[in-house]
């Protein structure tokens, strides 16, 4: 286990560090510049939240066998989750004055 | 309990490791089960805030006025929370290689630096909320729109908030207990992982939460 933090080394943290909080300042810059467009927004998220799953989790130096228990599973359950969109839009429409 | 029932498979299915003169399986996942029980409660949280957030992102949906609040002071403000929580990642790091190091002073040092920008997290959170508060916002009503806002917001924010206060919790207990000798790296590495997480979550609130709802 030791192994896995001391293998990456602590020159990809600083960059991934750095990459993570540019991507924060890029995320307010583009919300100002161009309006908060959600799949914007949801784009440069999951580039910040891959990152840190990878590089300060060290998730990548993990057997391949950890990665595949743990990411397809969630990822299935919050993509499944997307079924409710339709609904809310029903809602959206149903609702007295609605736009 | 013989040898004969602990050795799970035979020697050609896998490599065996010997241990205690008992042969075993190889670990599946090549890491000790504690930290295996971190990284499962740590998918089965985030499908928590994932179902919270697909919640929020439902109410936001079917209100026809959904509030746009958050002027420049509240960015400013979840810009300048980033930086800490993703800065007490990299210090969390640090308490890490120092523990395996064996530097004990060091590991207890980052772990309470660490702890102290989690609790200067929760004190910038806990300003945001009192701002909006102070302007009539609260869980089923607020002066600007949909009733709901106040529940998604407070529900989303304070579930992460909650987060980050056992965090804290964690780490200074664990950090105690490393220097004291009772915990390992080991446990700090774990509680390490709960911080990033922590970190992770906060990557999702700030744009769906803060930027979404930003005024214009």
């Amino acid at each position: 286990m030791s192994q896995t933090v001391k293998s990456s080394g602590m020159g990809s943290t600083y960059a991934v560090y750095g990459a993570i909080l540019a991507i924060a300042v890029v995320q307010v810059i583009v919300a100002v510049s161009m309006g908060p467009s959600l799949w914007r927004m949801l784009a440069l998220a999951v580039i910040q939240a891959y990152l840190a799953v990878m590089f300060f989790m060290h998730l990548r130096d993990e057997k391949p066998t950890l990665r595949l228990a743990l990411i397809p599973g969630t990822l299935f359950v919050l993509v499944m989750m997307n079924m409710i969109w339709a609904d809310s839009f029903r809602l959206a429409v149903m609702k007295p004055f609605a736009k | 309990m013989s040898s004969v029932d602990v050795a799970i498979e035979p020697a050609v299915a896998a490599p065996a490791i010997h241990s205690g003169g008992v042969v075993m399986e190889e670990r599946p996942f090549g890491i000790p089960s504690s930290k295996l029980v971190m990284w499962l409660f740590i998918i089965s949280d985030a499908c928590t805030f994932g179902a919270v957030l697909f919640a929020y992102g439902y109410i936001r949906n079917s209100a026809a006025d959904w509030p746009q609040v958050f002027e420049a002071a509240s960015i400013w403000n979840s810009l300048l929370m980033t930086f800490i929580l993703v800065s007490t990642s990299l210090t969390v790091l640090f308490a890490v290689r120092a523990a395996q190091a064996e530097d004990r002073a060091g590991a207890f040092r980052w772990t309470m630096i660490t702890a102290a920008g989690g609790l200067l997290f929760t004190l910038l959170h806990i300003r945001e909320w009192l701002n909006l508060i102070g302007q009539g916002a609260r869980l089923f009503q607020n002066p600007w729109g949909a009733p709901m806002f106040g529940a998604a917001f407070f529900s989303i924010t304070g579930l992460h908030m909650a987060h980050v206060v056992g965090g804290v919790v964690a780490l200074v207990v664990v950090g105690l207990s490393y220097k004291a000798g009772r915990y390992t790296a080991r446990h700090i590495e774990i509680w390490a992982l709960y911080w990033h997480f922590v970190d992770l979550v906060w990557m999702f609130v700030v744009p769906l939460v803060y930027l979404l709802n930003m005024k214009r």
